[in-house]
């Protein structure tokens, strides 16, 4: 059952998307994000979603992959919706509950649950094209060297990229990890899939233990690896994979900006 | 009995990764006996004895104990697991309890016992393994590695199964510590004449001094079954599937070699040992 646990569900693929540069396409994301956050008029989302679809379609990454990103979306998507749906004010009533009239829906209700929907579901696609076209690892590196220039006010940038880098290399071994202890109590009669919620909350306790106790021998035999191989944090360490932008980064740039400035105008324009 | 008929089993089936790790076994393993498995890193031991006692469900095939096929779908598992006893490579590592009493007890506690009936199995199984009784009310985390190895032997010994399997049982001990547990293995064996004992093992001295039987693993293949002497009779066949047989064995094949006469069918030290120091005596004599 923990198997199935992907973080970094990076696909490989030689994309448009694959080859550009991950620190432009972090900050091309947050870009993406932040215009989401910009427009409310149906012709603008249009346009966003004309733009959303042509992005997954560059990356050539199986629509299929995305989707089940939004999967565990679902309830969150529903509960929004109807929230907004019933909650907001508005002068056009399209239709009122028959046993209780304070339940009703506005026509403005509807713009707005229809675009919050959207906009989760994007801000779902947006980072889902990103971290699906870059590796992990990459990613890292990215937002290392983004957050290189705040080092000035103090912040661990390469501290916290290899930290995360630690973190995902050390998920499959955990899961691991975590199946073979499962095991091992099974084999003793534990139960770890009938009884109620408390029961099988107390049934985690033979499997919680020994992979706290694992993880933290893990960690304690990598830092001591570290050290032995005079590792001493980010100062003056060079990389094996340089990241170096191409004029392919710049065009995505460009498109982006232009795109961004389309949709405000158009947005200002209805 | 265990009977194992045309067992496979492939990790991440119809994933790109497949791999088949057990390739059409078939075996059987009478009551009583002590079987070594033995076979190169990545033969498949580890997961074929997941299968004895449906931790891991056959991709195909089948497995009978005492005539009960444990992999049809409606198989009791619980019964299963209590009458086949599984020792993880180092167990040490799923201890989990405050103290050591409450860790045996956790087998035996799950199987709904008495009070009165997992306090005679605690101790009973704390006594197989040498455990002195004044461990008991310590925490496991305070023990040392040997002893926290035999308080995991312990927790499946409670349960009190009639097959006992061992995956590495010595490893990561030091020499003191593996002939404890190899000792204790064959006490508890010769105790219960009925009690089928099987373990997994990388050293053929293991093997020779303290199994009866050897069921070879090759590529996820069965490559030999038989006992000690007609297993390590095949040494250059052995050593073609990375393993190979005692020091003491190819010491003498290779005095044969060179022209002294003495039986080739020598496994342990203490055997050699005796026929050595009368081949000395006659030598004398001449
Ligand atoms: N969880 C898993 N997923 C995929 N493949 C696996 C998994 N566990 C084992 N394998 C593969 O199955 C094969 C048999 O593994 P197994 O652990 O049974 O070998 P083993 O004989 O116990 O080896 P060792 O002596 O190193 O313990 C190996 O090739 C291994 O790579
Ligand atoms: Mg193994």
């Amino acid at each position: 059952m923990f198997k199935d646990i992907t973080i970094g569900q990076y696909v490989e693929g030689n994309s448009f998307i694959h080859k550009m540069d991950a620190r432009v396409k972090i900050l091309l994301s947050l870009f993406y994000i932040i215009i989401l956050f910009l427009i409310s008029s149906p012709v603008a989302y249009a346009v966003f979603t004309a733009f959303t679809l042509f992005l997954v379609y560059l990356s050539k990454v199986p629509p299929k992959f995305i989707l089940r990103g939004l999967k565990p979306m679902m309830y969150i998507l529903v509960f929004t919706a109807v929230l907004n749906l019933f909650m907001t004010q508005g002068s056009t009533v399209l239709w009122v509950c028959p046993f209780w009239s304070t339940l009703k829906i506005t026509k403005e209700g509807l713009t707005t649950a229809v675009l919050m929907i959207l906009r989760l579901v994007y801000l779902v696609i947006g980072t889902s094209v990103l971290t699906l076209t870059t590796s992990p690892l990459m990613l890292t590196d990215g937002i290392e060297k983004i957050l290189k220039p705040f080092e000035i006010i103090k912040v661990p940038s390469h501290e916290i990229a290899m930290m995360m880098t630690i973190a995902i290399r050390f998920i499959p071994t955990l899961s691991e990890e975590t199946e073979k202890i499962m095991k091992a109590q099974m084999a003793r009669g534990a139960d770890f899939e009938s009884g109620n919620v408390l029961k099988r909350a107390k049934a985690m306790i033979p499997l919680l233990v020994p992979l706290f106790i694992s993880a933290f021998r893990r960690a304690d035999d990598l830092a001591v690896a570290m050290d032995s191989r005079c590792y001493h944090g980010g100062k003056n360490r060079t990389r094996m994979k340089q990241m170096k932008m191409t004029v392919r980064d710049l065009w995505a740039t460009l498109f982006m900006v232009g795109f961004a400035a389309a949709v405000i105008f158009i947005q200002k324009l209805m | 009995m265990i009977k194992v008929s045309d067992l496979t089993y492939v990790y991440q089936q119809g994933m790109p990764y497949e791999k088949t790790a057990l390739d059409s076994l078939s075996f059987e393993i009478p009551d009583g006996d002590f079987t070594a498995i033995i076979g190169h890193t990545g033969s498949g031991k580890s997961t074929l004895i997941q299968h004895l006692n449906a931790l891991v469900r056959p991709t195909s095939g089948k497995i009978e104990i005492d005539g009960v096929d444990i992999t049809a779908p409606n198989a009791d598992l619980r019964t299963v697991r209590k009458n086949v006893g599984l020792v993880f490579q180092y167990p040490e590592h799923q201890l989990f309890e405050e103290t050591v009493y409450k860790d045996i007890a956790f087998g035996p506690t799950n199987m709904g016992l008495s009070e009165s009936e997992i306090r005679n199995r605690v101790y009973e199984a704390a006594g197989f393994v040498g455990l002195p009784l004044e461990l008991l009310e310590k925490s496991p985390f305070e023990l040392s590695g040997g002893q926290k190895r035999r308080v995991a032997i312990a927790g499946v010994l409670s349960m009190q199964p009639k097959v006992l399997i061992l995956d590495e049982p010595t490893a990561g001990l030091d020499p003191k510590g593996r002939d404890e547990i190899l000792d204790q293995l064959v006490r508890l064996h010769a105790e219960n004449e009925k009690m089928t004992i099987i373990f997994v093992s990388h050293s053929m001295e293991d093997v020779a001094r303290i199994a009866k039987d050897i069921l070879v693993m090759n590529k996820g293949r069965l490559a030999m079954q038989g006992s000690v002497a007609e297993v390590f009779a095949h040494s250059s066949e052995l050593r073609e599937m990375g393993l190979n047989v005692p020091q003491i064995t190819e010491l003498t094949h290779r005095l044969i070699a060179d022209g002294v006469d003495i039986r080739p069918d020598v496994y342990t030290v203490k055997f050699a040992a005796e026929l050595y120091a009368e081949l000395l005596k006659e030598a004398e004599n001449v």
